[in-house]
C-alpha cells in the first residue's frame, strides 16, 4: 500500500498550485524547530564525531594513520573487491529494472499499482532471512543443483564464490532501482512521445532521443540506491560468502567488533568519500529528490 | 502478441526471482527437521512452539514497540517540518532538503557507527532508547518526502478562507489542511514502520547487549542454524501485511472507481 500512494502522489494530472508554496501557507517556520534541533543533534553532530574518531588516536591526538589504513593489501582488496561487486551488481540491476519499469508503466491499468505492490511485498519478509534463503537456493545440494542433478547437468558451484553475493546484492536492491525509475516514466507526457513519432522518429529514436534522456534523474536515483547499500554491506557477503570474500564493509565491521572504534571511523571516512560523490552526482540531476520514492 | 508474451514472462520471471526465497522461507516453516537443508516432512509444531519461545517473543515485542513508536513520532516531526519547509523560500528550503537526504543516502553503516560514537561520546548507555533514537532519525525523511508532494497539491485559498471565516490558524490546520494532506501522512507513516521492522544494520550498532530485536536475533544465529520458530513467526508476518494489503487494496480500488464515477457526471 505504501507504494500505491506513493505513486498515487507523483501522478502529474493532480494540479499544482504554485503559490502553495510561499506567503499564503500558514506561515510555521517554527514548526521546523523539532526537526531542525533533531537533525543537528542525530545527524550532523554524529558526522563531526565519526570524523574525530576518524581522525585522531586513543589518547586524542591528530593522525592520518586511521585513513591511510585503507592502502593496508588486505583493506585495500576489499575495498577493491566491493568496488568491483556493487558495480556489477548496479549495473545488473540497472538492466533487469529498466525494460521491467517501461513494462509497467506500459500496462496502465488498475491491476497496474497491484503488480507494483508485488514488486515491493517481498521487503516485509526479514531481509537476512531472505538472503539466507538464498543458500538454500545455491548451496551445494541447495534447489538448482538439484535441479541440475535431476537433468543430469553438471552442478554449478555459487555458494560462497562473489557470484553468490552479486546475487544477494541484487536480489536485495532491485526494487529500489525499479522504483525510481518507473515514478519518472510515469511523468512523461504522453504528448511529447507522440510528437516524436508524429515529427517521424521511429521507436528506437523515440526512446533514445526523448524516453532515456527524460528518464535520467531516475536512473541516477536508482543507481545511487542501489551503489551505495551494496558497496558498504556487510551482511549479504556474511551470510553468502561464508568467510571466504571480505568486503570493506566486512573490515568496517570487525574493527568495531573488536572495539578498534578509531581505525573503524577512518575506514568509514573512506567509504563516505565515495558515497559523497554519488550524492554529489545525484543532486545534479534531482534537486528535490523526488524520485527517490 | 509475441511480444506481449515477452513482456509477461519477463515480468513473470522477475516475480519468481523475487518471490523465490519467501516460498523457501515459508515451506522452511513446516519442515519438521531442525536443519534448513533437508526436508524431513510436514508439520505445525514450530507454529505451535513459537509462542511459547519466549526469547523470540520477546525480540518480536521489542521489535514492534520500536516500530510503532519510531514511525508515530517521527511522522509527527516530519509532518510539522514537511509544512514548514513548504512554506520556506528557495534557498533555506534547498538546504533543508540536502538535510533530509542524507539519512536517506549514506550508507546505513555510517549512519549506524556515527550514531553509536555519538551515543558513546555522551556516555548514554546503549539499549532501547538509543535505537528507537536512531530509528526516529532515519525515518522522519520518508515522512517528509510523502508529506511534501501532497502540500504542493493543496489548495492555498481553502486555508485562507478558513482563516477569513474566523478559524484560528490551529483549528483551520486541523479542519483544512490535515485531511487534504493525510494520505500523504499514512504512507509516510507505513513506510516508516516498514523501514523500522526491516532495519538490521543500524539496529546492531546501536542496541548495547541488553536487547534484541528480530533482525538482530536472527544475525546471532546465522552462523549456529536459524530457530525454525523464526520461519514460523514471519511467515505469520507475512502472510499478514498481504491479507491487510490485499483488502486496502480492494477498498482503494471501489473508491477509485466512485470517485471516476463522479468525475465524468
Amino acid at each position: 500500500m505504501k507504494l500505491r500512494n506513493v505513486l498515487k502522489t507523483r501522478t502529474p494530472k493532480s494540479p499544482v498550485h504554485k503559490s502553495a508554496s510561499g506567503p499564503n501557507m500558514p506561515k510555521a517556520k517554527w514548526l521546523s524547530f523539532p526537526y531542525i534541533v533533531w537533525m543537528i543533534g542525530f545527524i550532523i553532530i554524529p558526522l563531526v564525531v565519526i570524523f574525530y574518531y576518524g581522525l585522531t588516536t586513543s589518547d586524542s591526538t591528530f593522525t592520518l594513520n586511521n585513513i591511510a589504513l585503507v592502502m593496508d593489501p588486505i583493506n585495500l582488496k576489499a575495498l577493491k573487491q566491493a568496488l568491483e561487486l556493487s558495480l556489477v551488481s548496479t549495473v545488473i540491476c540497472l538492466l533487469l529494472a529498466y525494460p521491467l519499469a517501461m513494462i509497467l508503466n506500459k500496462s496502465k491499468m488498475n491491476s497496474n499499482s497491484f503488480i507494483v505492490m508485488i514488486i515491493i511485498l517481498p521487503m516485509w519478509m526479514n531481509f537476512l532471512l531472505r538472503t539466507i534463503a538464498w543458500q538454500n537456493i545455491l548451496e551445494k545440494t541447495g534447489i538448482i543443483n538439484t535441479i541440475l542433478n535431476f537433468f543430469k547437468l553438471p552442478t554449478v558451484n555459487i555458494i560462497n564464490t562473489p557470484a553468490a553475493i552479486i546475487l544477494g546484492m541484487v536480489y536485495n536492491f532491485l526494487p529500489f532501482m525499479v522504483l525510481p525509475i518507473y515514478n519518472v516514466l510515469i511523468k512523461i507526457d504522453q504528448d511529447v512521445i507522440n510528437a516524436a513519432r508524429d515529427l517521424g522518429a521511429n521507436g528506437m529514436q523515440t526512446f533514445l532521443k526523448i524516453i532515456l534522456p527524460l528518464s535520467l534523474p531516475g536512473v541516477i536515483s536508482g543507481i545511487t540506491m542501489v551503489f551505495v547499500p551494496s558497496l558498504t554491506t556487510f551482511v549479504i557477503s556474511t551470510i553468502l560468502g561464508g568467510n571466504k570474500i571480505v568486503l570493506i564493509g566486512n573490515v568496517i565491521e570487525q574493527q568495531f567488533r573488536v572495539g578498534n572504534w578509531h581505525a573503524g571511523s577512518g575506514l568509514s571516512l573512506v567509504l563516505m568519500i565515495f558515497i559523497l560523490i554519488s550524492m554529489a552526482i545525484l543532486s545534479k540531476y534531482d534537486k528535490e529528490g523526488s524520485s527517490l520514492w | 502478441m509475441v511480444k506481449k508474451f515477452f513482456e509477461r514472462f519477463y515480468v513473470g520471471l522477475i516475480i519468481l526471482f523475487l518471490y523465490a526465497p519467501i516460498i523457501i522461507l515459508i515451506l522452511l516453516s513446516f519442515n519438521s527437521s531442525k536443519s534448513r537443508a533437508k526436508w524431513g516432512g510436514f508439520t505445525l509444531r514450530w507454529y505451535r512452539e513459537l509462542f511459547k519461545n519466549e526469547s523470540i517473543m520477546n525480540a518480536l515485542y521489542t521489535t514492534l514497540i520500536i516500530a510503532v513508536l519510531s514511525a508515530l513520532i517521527a511522522t509527527i516531526i516530519g509532518t510539522a517540518a514537511a509544512i514548514a519547509i513548504n512554506s520556506m523560500k528557495k534557498t533555506p528550503r534547498t538546504i533543508m532538503i540536502a538535510i533530509t537526504n542524507i539519512p536517506m543516502l549514506n550508507a546505513d553503516i555510517v549512519t549506524g557507527i556515527s550514531l553509536m560514537l555519538l551515543f558513546v561520546a555522551l556516555k548514554f548507555t546503549l539499549g532501547f532508547t538509543s535505537v528507537l533514537i536512531s530509528h526516529i532519525t532515519f525515518n522522519i525523511p520518508y515522512v517528509i518526502l510523502s508529506v511534501m508532494p501532497k502540500l504542493k497539491q493543496l489548495n492555498p485559498h481553502t486555508y485562507e478562507a478558513a482563516l477569513d471565516l474566523g478559524a484560528t490558524p490551529l483549528y483551520a490546520f486541523f479542519k483544512v489542511i490535515l485531511p487534504d494532506i493525510f494520505p500523504g501522512v499514512l504512507t509516510g507513516f507505513f513506510l516508516a514502520f516498514t523501514m523500522s521492522l526491516d532495519d538490521f544494520v543500524i539496529t546492531h550498532f546501536t542496541k548495547g547487549p541488553q536487547i534484541n530485536t528480530l533482525s538482530t536475533k536472527i544475525y546471532t544465529e546465522v552462523r549456529k542454524g536459524i530457530k525454525p520458530e523464526i520461519y514460523a513467526l514471519s511467515t505469520l508476518m507475512f502472510v499478514t501485511v498481504l491479507l491487510l494489503l490485499i483488502i486496502i487494496n480492494r477498498k482503494n480500488d471501489k473508491n477509485a472507481n466512485k470517485n471516476t464515477i463522479i468525475s465524468k457526471i
